[in-house]
């Protein structure tokens, strides 16, 4: 009854904890002190917002299930699922490559979620439509920050201009999925391609600023909201569950 | 062909992740700046430190990420360094130390008539 609502739920916590997760790869080697600062930030609201979701997923699931399963809790839907349970989108588990393309994706990205959580504001699901209200703000700095260095890196030097080309040309690919709803989405009352065209105007604004060309239509991956992945998310999570499967329920 | 280059964490090698090469070199094209943090409403922007950006808007958002995590401010004023000018240490004789004995020029010096309230 509720499972769409479940795995609703969990998309957006897989969302919110991989990008997370990529960000926090950062921590120690930004390319100054300032940006290494800013962009664990992000991180850190990524990853709690991930909590936040993970912790409605655990109560939904103990709601549904056999009270005498192991009990769901955030720490085991974020260490304890496979890749293939995971329901991120293709866009943020893509490895870093460099900051021009860590500055898109998160562009990319934060442009959706500010747009997704004004609609879930909404929502008739009143903890999803809180976390979204509380997320808010911390996604409108995002977007605001990551909007600024594309037109930054795009009109600044050459090697900057050319480096956000080639991050676009390796991650335009990756944007079409997220405006394509699943079932979950659906049934969950958010239809991502009602603010697609939304999305595409900031990118389009942005971009000109930045003497970046928007791409031409083209062929999309797809597949990480049901499950289906690029290779990097086993290598992601093998990094990120390592603690947890070598020593189950450690503490410190 | 130029193939995607993958790096886990704490895998980004030095000349990706902009580290101490590129760091040197941006720390000579991107100036100070001099950041004043209001704590709340009401009271002065006090100097919290400085940091490098290379514009206003950029040292701003630096000065939000690196002097306000912790709930220390709700306004943020950030000067290039170099518009700052100091007086000099050395003229700390002529320009201090004559205030020194001329306490009249504290109101606690003069003693109030009575009937002056609320001071």
């Amino acid at each position: 009854m509720t499972n769409y609502l479940i795995d609703y739920t969990l998309h957006l916590a897989d969302n919110a904890l991989i990008l997370g997760q990529r960000n926090a790869e950062w921590c120690g080697h930004g390319p100054v002190l300032e940006q290494d600062i800013a962009i664990t930030n992000i991180s850190l609201d990524l990853v709690g917002q991930a909590r936040n979701f993970y912790q409605y997923a655990a109560e939904l699931i103990h709601q549904s299930v056999d009270k005498s399963t192991h009990p769901a809790t955030e720490d085991s839907l974020a260490y304890l699922r496979t890749e293939r349970e995971f329901k991120n989108c293709l866009l943020v588990e893509q490895p870093n490559t460099d900051w021009a393309q860590t500055i898109l994706r998160q562009f990319f990205f934060s442009n959706y979620q500010f747009l997704l959580y004004q609609e879930l504001q909404k929502n008739n699901d009143t903890q999803l439509a809180a976390i979204a209200e509380k997320s808010l703000k911390e996604v409108t700095y995002h977007l605001r920050w990551s909007s600024e260095w594309v037109i930054r890196l795009g009109d600044g030097t050459a090697e900057s201009h050319q480096r956000m080309l080639q991050a676009i040309d390796e991650l335009w690919r990756y944007t079409g999925e997220i405006f394509t709803a699943a079932d979950y989405e659906e049934e969950a009352g958010v239809d991502p391609s009602l603010f697609q065209p939304q999305w595409l105007n900031k990118v389009k604004e942005v971009f000109d600023e930045a003497t970046l060309p928007v791409p031409e239509k083209t062929f999309m991956q797809s597949g990480g909201k049901t499950g289906t992945h690029t290779e990097h998310l086993g290598f992601i999570l093998t990094e990120l569950q390592y603690i947890q499967r070598a020593y189950p329920d450690s503490q410190w | 062909m130029n193939f995607i280059r993958k790096f886990y964490y704490g895998d980004i090698p030095e000349d990706k992740a902009g580290g101490n090469i590129v760091s040197s070199s941006s720390k000579t094209d991107w100036p100070l700046w001099e950041v004043f943090i209001r704590s709340k409403q009401g009271l002065d922007h006090k100097h919290a430190g400085s940091l490098h950006a290379a514009d206003a808007q950029m040292a701003i958002e630096n000065a939000r990420d690196v002097y306000t995590r912790r709930m220390e401010g709700v306004s943020i004023w950030v000067v290039e360094s170099k518009y700052i000018h100091a007086s000099s240490p050395d003229e700390a004789a002529s320009l201090y130390e004559p205030a020194n004995d001329k306490v009249y020029r504290h109101p606690t010096f003069y003693d109030l008539p009575d009937e002056v309230n609320h001071m």
